[in-house]
This record gives C-alpha cells, structure tokens and sequence, in this order.
C-alpha cells in the first residue's frame, strides 16, 4: 500500500461551452489518517474535485491515484474502502434510517453494525420514515450510509449543511472518533469554525486553484499577523494592532493599577485569513509563500 | 489491512433480491403510485367496459371481453414501460443513482431489483384486471394448456420488450416529471392504435393499424385475445388468423432493440451532470 490516501498532480477539468476551467492544474496530498478540509466559495471547483476523487466524473487532464487506484478505473473492491457523503440527495424517503442503513450494510463485506451506525449518529430509536424528518437528521441518515461499510477514506461533501448548533457539535464529535480509529477523512464545507475545529490541513481553492495548503494556525501566516488589542479607557472603546500583545497588556495593567475594563486580545479569526485569501487569490505563489504552505 | 482482502464481495443476486424486496416495500409505501399506477388501466377497462356493454359480437362473445383482452396488454406496458421509465428517471433525479454509484454495490443488482419491482406490480396488477374482467365481463379464464402457453410468453416476452424500453426511455428524461409526461404519450396513443380502446381492430383506419403493427402493444392485445377469445374471433384481426408467429417475432425483436437502447443510452448521472 502506497503511504499518501490521496495524491493529485496537475488536474484539470473544463466542462464544454465553459468559458474557464472548473479545475485548473491543483495539486494535492492527503497522509493517511489525516482530516484535510476543502475550503472555497460556490462555482470554485470544490465539488468537481471532490467528484473527481470519488469517481463520479472524469478529469480532462493530471494524474489522481486515490488509495492507490486510479478512480477513473477503479472497481468494486476500491468502493469498498471509500466512503461517500455527497451533497442533496432526496432518496430513501419511504424507507426508516433503519431499514436504508441495514440494506446498505449488505453491499459491504465487513460492515460496523447497522444498529451502532444510528446510534453513533444519533438516530437510534428513531422509527419514522426518512421523508418525515428534518433536514439535520436526513443529513445524518447521510452520514450513516457513508461510514456503514467501514470505510478507510471518508468523503464527506458539505455534511453539516442544515443542522442547528447541538447538531454540529455532535457532529464533529463523530468525526474525532472516526479520525481516532483511522480514517483518513476529505471534507469540503462552509463553515470556517468547523474546518478549524476538524482538520488537520486546510486546502483554499478559489477558480480552479489551490491558492492555500496549510494547517488552520498557520493558513495565510495567521500565527504571524498582528494581535489586536481592545480596551475601555474612560468608558471609550481603544483598540491597537501589536506584535507584542503581552507586553502591551502588561504597560495597560501598570498603567489602570490592576485590571484592563473590558480587555479582550484577538488573532485575525481563521474567517478573516480565509476571506483575505479569495480577495486576494489571484495570486497564488505569493500567498502560497505567505501562508507558509508546505 | 482492507477488508476487501478478507471477506469476499458480496455477490449480485442475493444484492440484486434485496433490493428487489426494498423496491417492493418502497412502492407499496408510496401510495399516489399504487393508486395511479394500479387502478388507472383497471378503472379505465371497467368504464369503457360499462360503455361497450354486452354489444354483441358473434360466438357468444361480448365487446367488454374484446376490450379486457386488450386492456390486459395495456396493464403490463402501464407497470412496465410508464412506471419504470418513471421510476428510474426519479432514482437519477432524487440521488438514488448516484449515491449507488458511491457504494461497492453491483450495477446488476440495481436492475435485478427493478426486474422484482416489475414482475410483482405487473403479477399483480394482471391479477387484480383478469378478477374484475371475470366478475363483470364474465371473461374466463384460459381453458387448454396451449392457451396458458401463449399467455406465459406473450406475457413474458411482452413484460421484457416494454420494461427494457421503458428503461432506454427513461435516460431521454431531464427528470421524473418529464419522465411521466413522455412515457404517458406512447402509452396512451399505442393503445388508440392498436385497437385496445376501438374494437375490433379492423373498425381503425389502415394507417393507423399499419402504424400500430411497429410496436409491442398491437401484437401484446392480440396474444392476449388468442388465449381469452374463442377461435372464430380470429376473423376480427385484420390478418383474419391470430398470427401468433407474428406475435412472437415482433415482441421478440423489441426486447433486442430495447436491449440495445438500454445498453447504449443508459446513465447513471443526470443530463446536466457533466
């Protein structure tokens, strides 16, 4: 077995009558075992890639090796060790999670146990047919179908989509545990705190590039951008950008006898970084260099 | 360290009658469709039957009969041809296919599960015509054994060429609802033609017989007529014999060019899916 789960150089996808590439030229590496998130507006080329990889379409141009196969080739034996969350589905609304999670089960040569799956994902118990819940919990039903043949790597497509905040938080606890017992996990999503929070690496694309490879600390050179520093100092608001944000705050407490009304440090939020990046992503070496990218 | 390469695969039969039996499950949930797609023919035989009444046609035969013969026909391209055309056309539109694709599931079983979909609603929807055609047509049932022969492969070959036509049309479909309005077309204008709805055949124009005898539902009626109808009724279709040959032939040569279309045209994406 090859050590990368994924290794992609030089893809490139142009569907006709496009006017530019959805995919054009991206290289990437997932280690296995790790949690690479896929970060980029709608129309960047996240999903083509991710189909791609899953064998879902073909690519016009570059080499994909995907647990060592070729997707484009790959047979039953190699969609056994992959997972799939794709986006919008409306299916199985007449069946119970039940029922869809112990039918897909059968596909699978060692399957988890359908009864675990639903539990794991929080739907154990639940008796209606998928076409009477919500939103979140057809999600789960999503989830719960792509983990139930025990998969080596996960896609997962925007997989929190729809759910309210207790939702996502036992969400992401499920996907810690999946990544504990070694799964190698692609993530594509929206929500900036979730990559932070769940990926080890975060890939940017924006127009059919990867204009960002880095780990969430360091995506865009955010561990060396200035920390702001807010204060209240005779009931107005004060704010200062420094390098040296403790040495700042040790001059304010000197300064107030003690402590510093409503002092708060900030680091630019991963949001900040990433949005800065797609303002900017028209220049992907510099800031590739600026990010610190490996 | 896959699992791939310690247990074997599961194999695409058993898959296949899995499948088979969470199609069943899945239609018989869905009500609008067993509504629809059962009562229509029934209720469509039973009204012109009313319409027809006992206007007599020689050798003890009734005009609802001659209608219920045919109808039968129309009954199995209605659980064939429009319900899978429907159908598949939904599992490419709702995400059925796709997330298929995504598993190491068989393509083979997919079908075999829809060739079970297809024989139980067709069985049963053949069941439900014959009992209201004998309860209020006093059709009967096949009485020699060659008669029960016929009706087995003009069944079986009728049931293959429309259901793999239905699957060829289905990819034509940009979703279910188009998928509805152009299996319904056929469906209706086939049996205008063929002389399901105007008995006997001959009382159609030439041209529209002409034009029937291309496809499988002029031939399908008349199979089922042979096997329903007492000998003398041959005199009614426009060759004057049953032509059961002809029958056999030409529903034979529609399960190969519907083959051909399945397996030239059939897709697993949606069309504007590139």
């Amino acid at each position: 077995m090859t050590t990368t789960a994924i290794r992609v150089r030089g893809l490139r996808k142009h569907y006709p009558g496009a006017a530019r590439p959805a995919v054009d030229g991206i290289d990437l590496d997932v280690e296995h075992g790790e949690v690479v998130a896929v970060l980029g507006p709608n129309g960047a080329g996240k999903t083509t890639v991710v189909e791609i990889l899953e064998g879902y379409r073909h690519r016009d141009g570059g080499e994909v090796a995907v647990l060592g196969t070729d997707p484009g080739r790959a047979g039953r034996d190699w969609r056994v060790r992959i997972g799939v969350v794709a986006q919008t589905a409306t299916d199985l609304l007449d069946l119970t999670p039940a029922e869809a999670v112990r039918h897909f089960a059968g596909y699978y040569p060692d399957p988890r146990d359908p009864d675990d799956v639903l539990e794991l994902v929080g739907l154990g118990g639940v008796r209606q047919l998928v076409g009477q819940l919500s939103g979140g919990q057809r999600r789960r039903v999503d989830v719960a179908l792509g983990i139930v043949g025990r998969p080596e790597l996960l896609f997962l497509d925007e997989p929190t989509t729809g759910f309210d905040p207790q939702a996502r938080r036992d969400f992401w606890q499920l996907v810690r545990a999946l990544a504990a017992e070694g799964t190698t996990i692609l993530l594509t999503t929206h929500y900036l705190e979730e990559a932070e929070v769940l990926a080890d690496r975060l890939a940017v694309i924006t127009g059919g590039r990867i204009v960002a490879d880095a780990t969430p600390a360091t995506l865009g050179g955010r561990r060396h951008r200035p920390a702001t520093v807010d204060w209240l100092e005779g009931g107005a608001p004060r704010s200062e950008s420094t390098d040296a944000p403790a040495a700042l705050v040790a001059r304010l407490a000197a300064r107030f006898g003690g402590e510093v009304p409503g002092l708060a440090v900030r680091r630019p939020s991963l949001e900040d970084v990433y949005l800065e990046l797609l303002a900017t992503g028209q220049a992907p070496v510099e800031l590739a260099a600026a990010g610190g990218a490996r | 360290m896959t699992a791939a390469g310690l247990a074997p695969l599961p194999s695409a039969l058993p898959l296949g009658l899995a499948r088979g039996a969470l199609e069943v499950k899945r239609f018989f949930r869905s009500r609008e469709a067993v509504v629809f797609t059962f009562s229509l023919p029934t209720v469509l035989m039973v009204l012109l039957g009313s319409v027809f009444g006992d206007h007599g046609e020689p050798a003890g035969v009734t005009s609802s009969q001659v209608l219920a013969a045919g109808m039968i026909a129309a009954g199995i391209m209605s659980t064939t041809f429009v319900s899978l055309g429907t159908d598949i056309a939904g599992d490419r539109d709702d995400g059925t296919l796709k997330r298929l694709r995504g598993t190491p599931m068989p393509a083979a079983a997919y079908f075999i599960g829809k060739i079970v979909l297809v024989a139980v609603t067709t069985v049963a929807q053949i069941a439900l015509m014959l009992a209201v055609a004998m309860a209020l047509f006093g059709l009967t049932l096949p009485a020699t054994v060659g008669d029960w022969l016929t009706f087995g492969w003009v069944f079986a070959l009728g049931v293959t060429s429309c259901s793999l036509l239905g699957i060829a049309i289905s990819s034509t479909a940009r979703n279910a609802r188009s998928a509805n309005a152009i299996t319904q077309i056929p469906y209706l204008a086939l049996q205008f033609v063929s002389g399901v709805f105007v008995t006997p055949i001959t009382a159609l124009p030439d041209g529209l017989v002409t034009t029937a005898s291309f496809f499988p539902v002029k031939w399908m009626a008349q199979g089922f007529r042979s096997v329903f109808l007492p000998d003398s009724m041959a005199a009614y279709e426009p060759a004057g014999t049953w032509e059961l040959d002809r029958v056999a032939l030409v529903l034979g040569a529609w399960c190969v060019i519907g083959l051909v279309l399945c397996l030239t045209t059939f897709r697993w994406r949606r069309g504007q899916d590139g």
